[in-house]
């Protein structure tokens, strides 16, 4: 059947060309005929990639409809709803590449892993409900047949946030806002605040906002494993490599107004392996930065900010990793089973973690003090001299304390804004972002995911309306500023 | 057609004690006889027609919340739901007292389902033992009841861990909790201890604080609250 076939296709081409050619003996182009006669065979037998010379299972897909580069929770769950709003099953093939398989240095789980929706941009609020409602009922969501239901771990402790005299005014304006959108959030004043929590100096606090529903701390590795095991369920392929280079090509365009405009669209994705020169390409159509910390090296290599500065080919991905470390300590005399996650004016947070009076907690620090992003080492004197100080003069019971351990992570941090990109790049046409949280991409998550495949899919953001994340506002000079960042 | 006659199967009770000026009540001469040929009727079309299902649905999901719940409304006794799923006319009289007291044990009432108790701005007692589908989220919604909740049970839910615990010191009025026997609580004797200093005016029924400890060789005592001994 082969050999018919074969000769089916071959031989109107054998007639069209006429004997001169045959036997004019032109050069014998072995590779180009080899790979003509496999292109042939793959087009006989369409998805299969057909290499009968060596092993290719390590290496992903030669073809894929959405490649998503980056496996942590946002990527997973940029490809969880694109296989859910799939108009028929099994119509979009996605492949997610991650780099390290380990998630050693992955921002999702060396995350404090706190969901609140006390944002001030109605947009995070509505992300962080809807995230919310995810978490809830991820057992409806993430259901896989045989396997058992995942335990999230959830703490519906709430988030306690303490403003000071000046920034008492804007808490009130942003409460006001997250209620609107459906947070259940209310005020406290110092007074009552005394009178909660007993534990916490009230000096200096003016204000204090107390989330009471939908709101705690959560196990993020879980969710992690959770999306993986039901994608894998949904045929969404898995594959660990280095993206080293997108093969794009460009077309120039003339907009209305007769600017001459480069319009770049990636054609293929050269995945690496680990430890190796061996690389493959995907040809892909749509491409998803999801790389977390290190998108801002996946957007230049697709050629995003190439270009001279001030035009929007001259606009980068303003994403870059920057170092948290967070701190665990024990102390005895510490906070009860009531407490929330406290976040102080100063900046300084905590949070329980367990039954037995261990805290969870750290500082963001401030631009002069961030520390070298280049690895995840733990610098303790940070504590000492920045995070101690202010957690004492909050919780008078943490001025004995001892610290156990601690780890450090990264954010995606925007340093245009702190708040997300999403959608797709104005000029290359078919890379769409996910990334860019800064610290609060984890909670969010679930919304995002939906957002960014409604975009993918319907071309329009259909539930919650994200056009203020989108690229062009880093062109616009159009800050979509989140003051609540932790 | 079939809609209005799905709601009949429920009120059938009370209306056929009043008058049956209704054409589909012209069968209402036979109750037994009428509701058996009503049920496979509508069995029938259910099978056929998805309206008639989801409503149906909707009706069964209704009467979940009522069934066996038992209300105890002020100054009156227990008042429970009859194998119809409704109660009787009386509840049409105490619609302005409010609810004192709610059992739901064993219903298996869910995060929206909460909604209805949580409604009830003057209860002093909720029972929610045993129900499946009691979790930590549903436990950080019982704030709602801070102001007048003074007796609490969760005992035997499966569900619910020591984090959704921690929730409920909004209900500084509690007097009574039970939290014993929680499948999902890793340390009930410690979470016994964190839960009593969390809620200092309120009587803690669970663990007791000595269950995690081992006895020791030398004490014999079958009790296992008796003295502790650590190991």
């Amino acid at each position: 059947m082969l050999r018919r076939a074969l000769r089916l296709r071959l031989g109107p081409c054998l007639s069209g060309r006429g004997l001169g050619t045959y036997r004019g003996g032109s050069t014998l182009d072995w590779d180009g005929k080899v790979s003509k006669i496999k292109k042939k065979f793959q087009s006989i037998f369409p998805g299969g990639a057909w290499s009968p010379l060596y092993d290719t299972s390590h290496l992903p897909p030669e073809r894929s409809d959405v490649v998503i580069v980056g496996g942590g929770v946002l990527g997973l769950s940029v490809a969880y709803w694109l296989k859910r709003l799939e108009k028929q099953q099994g119509a979009i093939q996605v492949l997610v590449v991650e780099r390290d398989h380990t998630y050693a240095r992955a921002s999702t789980v060396l995350s404090v892993g706190g969901i609140r929706q006390q944002f001030s941009l109605p947009e995070n609020v509505q992300l962080s409900l809807f995230s919310a409602e995810f978490l809830r009922n991820i057992n409806e969501y993430l259901a896989v047949v045989d396997d058992p239901p995942l335990d999230l771990q959830f703490n519906p402790s709430g988030y306690l946030l303490l403003a000071s005299e000046e920034g008492a005014a804007i808490m009130e304006r942003n409460v006001k806002m997250q209620r609107q959108e459906g947070a259940k959030v209310c005020l406290m004043s110092p007074e009552q605040l005394q009178k909660k929590f007993p534990w916490i100096n009230t000096e200096g606090v003016a204000l204090a906002s107390y989330g009471l529903e939908n709101e705690g701390w959560f196990d993020p590795w879980c969710l992690l494993q959770g999306l993986r095991r039901k994608l894998q369920s949904m045929g969404v392929l898995f594959c660990q490599g280095e993206v080293t280079r997108f093969i794009s090509s460009s077309s120039h365009m003339e907009t209305a107004s007769g600017e001459q405009v480069t319009l770049k669209r990636i054609h293929e994705v050269h995945v690496k392996m680990d430890h190796s020169q061996e690389f493959q390409p995907v040809e892909c159509a749509i491409v998803v930065n999801a790389a977390g910390a290190w998108s801002g090296q996946i957007a230049e290599l697709a050629g995003v900010g190439t270009g001279p500065p001030g035009t929007m080919q001259g606009t980068k991905l303003p994403v870059e990793p920057r170092k948290r470390y967070v701190y665990l300590w024990h102390c005895p005399q510490g906070p009860g089973l009531e407490a929330p996650l406290v976040a102080d004016p100063s900046g300084a947070y905590f949070r329980r973690e367990g039954l037995g009076n261990s805290y969870l907690g750290s500082c963001s620090p401030t631009e002069e003090e961030e520390p070298d992003p280049g690895n995840l080492e733990v610098d303790y004197d940070f504590f000492q001299e920045k995070v101690w100080p202010r957690l004492a003069q909050r919780v008078p019971a943490f001025e004995t304390l001892k610290v156990r351990s601690a780890w450090a992570g990264y954010y995606d941090y925007n340093t245009f804004d702190q708040n997300g990109v999403v959608g797709p790049h104005p000029l290359v046409i078919n890379m769409y972002f996910a990334t860019g949280f800064s610290g609060h991409g984890l909670q969010q998550a679930p919304a995002v995911g939906r957002a960014v495949a409604e975009m993918m899919l319907e071309g329009h953001f259909q539930t919650i309306n994200l056009s203020p994340f989108l690229f062009g506002r880093f062109y616009f000079g159009e800050k979509a500023q989140e003051h609540c960042i932790l | 057609m079939a809609a209005p006659r799905a709601s009949l199967r429920l009120v059938a009770p009370v209306w056929n004690r009043g008058t049956s000026g209704i054409r589909g009540l012209s069968k209402a001469v036979d109750p037994e006889g009428s509701q058996r040929k009503g049920r496979t009727l509508l069995q029938f079309l259910t099978d056929r027609f998805y309206d008639v299902e989801a409503v149906r649905e909707y009706l069964l999901q209704k009467q979940v919340l009522k069934v066996q719940k038992k209300n105890r409304f002020r100054d009156r006794e227990w008042m429970r739901a009859n194998e119809q799923g409704l109660s009787s006319l009386e509840f049409r009289k105490l619609q302005e007292v409010p609810v004192e007291a709610v059992d739901a044990s064993g219903c298996a009432i869910n995060y929206q389902g909460l909604d209805n108790l949580l409604a009830l701005k003057e209860l002093q007692s909720l029972s929610l033992r045993r129900c499946p589908h009691m979790d930590d989220w549903c436990l950080g919604r019982l704030y709602h009841l801070a102001d007048s909740l003074q007796e609490l049970s969760l005992a035997s839910c499966p569900r619910i861990s020591e984090r959704g615990l921690a929730c409920l010191h909004h209900l500084q009025n509690l007097r009574r909790l039970d939290i014993s026997d929680l499948p999902a609580v890793s340390n009930p004797g410690l979470t016994q201890i964190l839960v009593e200093e969390m809620l200092p005016h309120c009587e803690v029924l669970g663990a007791d604080w000595a269950q995690g400890l081992k006895v020791g060789p030398e004490e014999q005592s079958p009790d296992a609250a008796g003295s502790p001994i650590p190991a």
